[in-house]
């Protein structure tokens, strides 16, 4: 059922991938600055919304675990967090091709840029953790501990472009500004695109948690096992 | 601004996207196939052990 699920939204994806990509490159017309490359921010911005997104979801799973102690919620948390590092690993790698291009460097230590960075840094030491831990109940509660900790830093991350000016630019999407930053147009693709690498990562969880269940599954067998020898 | 530069890196920042999209979907289909394997291997483990424990019980008996 899962699967079929997963399938199910990888299909419907493709679908709109197909729609917003003639959009993206047939549609819209180069913008008057920055030319052809700002087409970036239509994967830029909807990745970097739902790796903030992703990452709020599996904080809120860390805390339903320690309330309940439910394994199912760490394994929920887990399997988030690896396809939210993925989108924000996305959002800064097409962030810094962008960042060539019209600011002329690769990488420059922005307080947006710096906190996009350590936010994924700090999951990635959330995933190295839970390799490292055998003991499921041990792993799940440091590992929660760490997800909410981390989870400070993505409030920096959404926050550092309203509190500090640098390099990046400030706020250009209509939810958070009313509009007017960019032509309606661009606006609404930026949402558009959001809508198939959504159903992109929801596809991906729901296939992580599966095998996140397998892997409980193979760890309890073996504990029988073991007792049974 | 270079515009044929700049039509070359927006290749890269999609190209790039989808790479790093396609590395995550390639891992996960073979962890999934790792533990599949994983499963089979262990039940099967268990399934020869309680064959062992059912053949000992009858043994202790006599």
């Amino acid at each position: 059922m899962r699967e079929k699920l997963a399938y199910g939204l990888s299909i419907a994806a493709a679908a709109m991938f197909t729609y917003t990509l003639y959009r993206i490159f047939l549609m819209l017309p180069d913008e008057l600055m920055q030319g052809a490359i700002y087409r970036i921010m239509f994967f830029h911005i909807p990745a970097g919304i739902i790796g903030m997104i992703g990452f709020f979801v599996s904080m809120t799973m860390s805390i339903w675990y320690l309330s309940s102690k439910d394994l199912n919620f760490d394994s929920l948390a887990a399997s988030v967090v690896e396809v939210s590092v993925l989108f924000a690993s996305i959002n800064i790698v097409t962030g810094s091709i962008w960042a060539r291009i019209i600011w002329g460097v690769w990488w420059t230590w922005d307080y947006r840029l710096t906190s996009q960075l350590v936010c994924v840094l700090i999951f990635f030491g959330y995933l190295a953790l839970r390799r490292a831990i055998d003991e499921p109940t041990q792993r799940a509660r440091l590992s929660a501990a760490l997800n909410i900790f981390g989870c400070v830093d993505v409030v920096i991350v959404w926050k550092s472009i309203e509190w500090f000016r640098n390099n990046h630019p400030g706020p250009v999407l209509s939810i958070r500004t009313g509009g007017g930053q960019i032509d309606p147009r661009m606006d609404h693709t930026v949402y558009l695109n959001l809508i198939p690498l959504l159903l992109t990562g929801i596809a991906l969880v729901l296939i992580r948690t599966r095998q996140e269940a397998t892997a409980r599954e193979i760890d309890s067998l073996r504990r029988l096992a073991h007792a049974a020898a | 601004m270079n515009m044929a530069q700049n039509s070359t890196f927006l290749f890269y920042g999609f190209l790039a996207a989808w790479v790093l999209m396609l590395f995550y979907v390639i891992s996960l289909a073979r962890r999934g196939a790792r533990l599949k394997k994983e499963l089979e291997d262990v039940k099967q483990l268990v399934n020869s052990s309680q064959k062992d424990r059912q053949k000992e019980i009858p043994s202790r008996v006599r």
